[in-house]
């Protein structure tokens, strides 16, 4: 296969106020890519042809290499992981693409991620989300057994759908806000249906909704282009349901500070 | 080099609980005088920095990943083993101990692996109490599966994405502390060399990948838990940025590195498709819960898999193995799938491949509950090669996917160096020759929840804390030679680029010292690595500066490190003479079955650095079988 790609290159990090500081589109062709070929893949090839006529290779974020780590992004013709659903650019192959296809490569864009260099951005608003309150506060020691607590089948399973998000920000970066609700909603979700997870319920929803607006991340305005651009297809439910839980978590009175409420309300 | 394992005196059960009242404690007050690094994010170094964080030491943890989360333990598949005995099927701690030595195949050591079996059933407890969801059944209790190497029925997954939930799990607990300023997260930073001051690991030198700054960080005590060395390869199963980078340096600075040798060749992998190829995928090892590996009877015969009959099939595993059949371990089953890709029977275009067949589980379970149970590896084996595996067989390959050598450590998980503690894979202790599958999960989780938290109390209790700051000059000349690597390897301006070298490397080391080593093969491949490694040094091309993002040239450190790593691999490969677990020597076999030399090496062989890989000096920790006897390892 020929292609022609288009591939933001930019030397500096950018900051929140202008994350197109200093960055241009980049023409490069490039022969003999294989159908076979992942994504990735072809843009090796693409880097070691960049480095053997000494021009600086394109950085991008990449590790496991088979859709789980979330450490893959890039915008490829405007979509999230580009075109096949459910799939992280590291699982998308270049059979997917026309040969003689023109493709254009960019880094998510959001406030909330600055770019670091070329396609590589800074996602750690979503680690410091976490860090607000997306646990159950249990030290490592001697829980109960197992199987103490029983958790209908269904109610695991809902839990799970949620769990399943690998935090790659394609939901940001399909959102013409960049939200990360869905992010967010997902980690709502994932302890909302456990009951070891209810114990914290309306401070959890109240900080990580905290956090989120903090991080700078936009309000959602019910398009759904996040769950279509979600390789783990996780559930714009997930928004409905922290949005419950926030509702829910304002009209409980708020625990003097330093106190948790406890039980499940 | 001394090596005292440290191992607690009384009977195997009592070993641990005698160790934990024997140990030295720190009391709570003082715990936040100490402070401990922990370099890796992975299940191992999540559990230990939350879990130390908790106890009240002061932790600062490293990834060089973007966010702690995406350690590569996030990858693991198919399950967690544990002797829960929930199924009233016999299992019980013991049996998880016995199973777990013989399929090391005489080669840990007991007492670790005892005490290992004995957490297993802490972790699920705790991992259930932190939120992981794990598969139910419709009563709301925990299920479990098979794997291979156990006739019970002791592992508990979540879907085929135990290892991901389990780390969020731990990720979260680490979050957590992050929240509470308890541990202090360097994300994106990569550890370049320990420093060792008046013989104790006392900090570490790190890079900033963004900024390029070259700085270091000291402690009290350091814990490594960065994983194994499966890319030596080049192709595994390993994350891209997988390195033996961390522990090799520690090698350098006078850690022993204990069976180099040992790696696992995982039998059910995607087969490669064509030379650009990066990675390799593995299908899990759950799959043969319910898939039967079958190759055709007649060599050459390319018939499309649904048109060759049963009677011309040749179930291999479950014709050479009867009483364990599809769930032989994984060595077992690897060499079982070459002998008969070496025979001429193997499948695909490159006749390296054999199938793994769901069409009688569909017809017997029916196509709902098959995708209930491995839905999302069906997806990504649909991704990948673009075959549809409910309606015709899973083409497999073995491929490099665990490497159960690793640092020497005692009992405790301190390395030769005092002060330097390795947990995970990066250490060598619980697996021997070959580890059984849904059993690194267990071991990361085991000793950075449940090991390390008590006994780096034994050695931090020995210490002043704060004893050694940062000015001592040991910090300044390591961050001076890790800042001399770098410029070296920026200047040398070759025509190579380090993919290439690393391509080199792992072809080499595939062929010489994968499923099968001989000694001629093994001398062969030490000359080419050192030919190899002469040739990096002179003609790599790194381009950019050292002071901004710059992949090559964190890629060439890492290729530089196996390439002397590689070399220390071979040396140890050659010097074991008997095939053992996932080390098959040709010259040692009876019809294709290892053949075990327990005279002469029923030991850890502990490699001493001296400079060059050539002349690395060899130590052994002598194994003592006391409760499960040395027998012949059979399967069948």
């Amino acid at each position: 296969m020929k292609l022609t790609l288009h591939i933001w290159r930019q030397q500096k990090r950018s900051t929140a106020a202008d994350f197109k500081q200093d960055g241009r589109m980049v023409r490069y062709e490039l022969d003999g890519v294989s159908p076979d070929m992942s994504f990735l893949e072809m843009l090796d090839v693409l880097n070691e042809q960049l480095i053997k006529k000494g021009e600086e290779p394109v950085v991008f974020d990449h590790d496991c290499r088979e859709g789980i780590c979330g450490s893959c992004s890039l915008m490829i013709d405007g979509e999230p992981h580009g075109p096949q659903s459910g799939t992280t650019t590291c699982q998308l192959h270049m059979r997917s693409f026309r040969d003689g296809a023109e493709i254009w490569i960019e880094p998510w864009r959001a406030k909330a991620f600055p770019v670091v260099k070329d396609l590589m951005v800074d996602r750690s608003a979503f680690d410091r989300v976490v860090q607000a309150g997306a646990f159950i506060s249990v030290n490592t020691g001697a829980p109960q057994d197992a199987n103490a607590i029983p958790v209908p089948k269904a109610d695991a399973d809902r839990a799970f759908d949620a769990a399943t998000c690998i935090g790659c920000g394609a939901c940001v970066a399909a959102c013409k806000n960049a939200s990360a609700m869905l992010f967010v909603g997902a980690k709502v979700s994932h302890f909302m249906h456990l009951p070891q997870g209810r114990v914290e319920r309306e401070t959890r929803a109240r900080n990580l909704v905290a956090a989120m607006d903090k991080e700078g991340f936009g309000n959602c305005t019910n398009q759904n282009e996040c769950e279509a651009a979600c390789p783990k297809e996780i559930p714009v439910r997930v928004i409905a349901e922290m949005n419950r839980e926030f509702l829910r978590a304002k009209a409980v009175e708020e625990p003097p500070s330093g106190k948790r409420v406890g039980g499940d309300g | 080099m001394k090596l005292d394992s440290k191992i607690p005196s009384g009977a195997i059960h009592e070993k641990w609980s005698n160790r934990k009242f024997e140990q030295k404690l720190v009391n709570p007050a003082n715990k936040r005088k100490y402070k401990v690094i922990v370099v890796g994010s992975g299940l191992a170094g999540a559990a230990a920095a939350a879990s130390m964080a908790e106890l009240g030491y002061q932790v600062e943890c490293f990834c060089f990943q973007d966010s702690p989360r995406r350690a590569h333990s996030i990858a693991a598949q198919g399950g967690i083993n544990a002797a829960k005995n929930y199924r009233n099927d016999g299992d019980s701690v013991y049996r998880l101990f016995y199973d777990t030595v013989k399929g090391g195949d005489f080669r840990a050591r007991e007492a670790n692996v005892y005490r290992l079996a004995e957490l297993s059933v802490n972790i699920i407890d705790q991992a259930v109490a932190q939120g992981v969801p794990f598969a139910r059944e419709y009563g709301g209790l925990l299920d479990n599966r098979s794997f291979g190497g156990a006739q019970v029925s002791r592992t508990f997954y979540a879907r085929g994405q135990t290892g991901q939930q389990l780390l969020l799990g731990a990720y979260a607990a680490l979050s957590r502390q992050i929240g509470l300023k308890a541990v202090k997260m360097f994300a994106r930073t990569e550890m370049l060399d320990v420093v060792v001051v008046d013989g104790h690991a006392k900090g570490i030198v790190v890079r900033d990948l963004q900024t390029g700054e070259i700085r270091t960080h000291a402690a009290d005590a350091v814990v490594l838990c960065t994983g194994g060395y499966g890319n030596v390869f080049y192709l595994s199963t390993n994350a891209k940025n997988c390195n033996v980078t961390a522990t090799w340096r520690a090698h350098r600075r006078g850690a022993g590195f204990a069976n180099p040798c040992y790696t696992q060749i995982h039998p059910t992998c995607i087969p490669v498709s064509g030379d650009h190829q990066s990675k390799l995928t593995l299908m899990s090892e759950s799959l043969r819960n319910d898939g039967r590996v079958w190759v055709p009877l007649k060599k050459g015969d390319k018939r499309k898999a649904a048109d060759i009959p049963d009677t011309e099939r040749d179930y291999f595993l479950e014709r050479k193995y009867p009483s364990f059949g599809n769930l032989a371990p994984r060595d077992i089953a690897s060499r079982a799938a070459m002998t008969v890709c070496d025979e001429g029977r193997g499948i695909g275009d490159t006749g390296l491949g054999v199938y793994l067949d769901f069409r009688d589980s569909i017809q017997r379970l029916g196509k709902e509950a098959i995708a209930a149970r491995y839905g999302n590896l069906f997806h990504m084996y649909a991704k990948i090669t673009a075959e549809d595996p409910y309606s015709r067989p899973m083409r497999i390959f073995p491929a490099v996917h665990y490497t159960m050598g690793g640092l020497w450590v005692d009992y405790d998980l301190q390395s030769t160096i005092p002060g330097l503690f390795v947990c995970g894979e990066a250490n060598f202790s619980d697996h021997g020759a070959n580890r059984l599958g849904a059993s690194a999960l267990m071991q990361g989780l085991a000793d950075g929840y449940f090991v390390i938290p008590y006994t780096i109390g034994g050695y931090l209790a020995g210490q002043k804390p704060g004893s050694v700051d940062g000015k001592r000059p040991e910090f300044a000349q390591a961050a001076a030679s890790v800042a001399e690597m770098t410029k070296r390897l920026l200047g040398i301006q070759g025509k190579r680029t380090v993919d290439d070298f690393h391509r080199t490397l792992g072809k080499i080391m595939w062929s010489k010292c994968g499923m099968a080593r001989s000694e001629k093969g093994l001398k062969e491949a030490i000359a080419s690595i050192q030919g190899l490694r002469a040739d990096f040094w002179k003609d790599v091309r790194v381009l950019g500066d050292g002071m901004n993002v710059n992949q090559s040239l964190e890629k060439a450190g890492r290729v530089a490190d196996f390439l002397e790593f590689g070399e220390l691999m071979c040396r140890d490969a050659l010097e074991r003479r008997e095939s053992c677990g996932g080390h098959f020597r040709e010259e040692w076999q009876d019809d294709g079955e290892a053949r075990r030399d327990d005279q002469n090496f029923c030991h850890a062989a502990v490699w001493e650095h001296k400079g060059e890989p050539k002349d690395a000096v060899r130590h052994q920790e002598q194994l003592h079988f006391e409760n499960v006897h040395l027998a012949v390892r059979s399967y069948k």
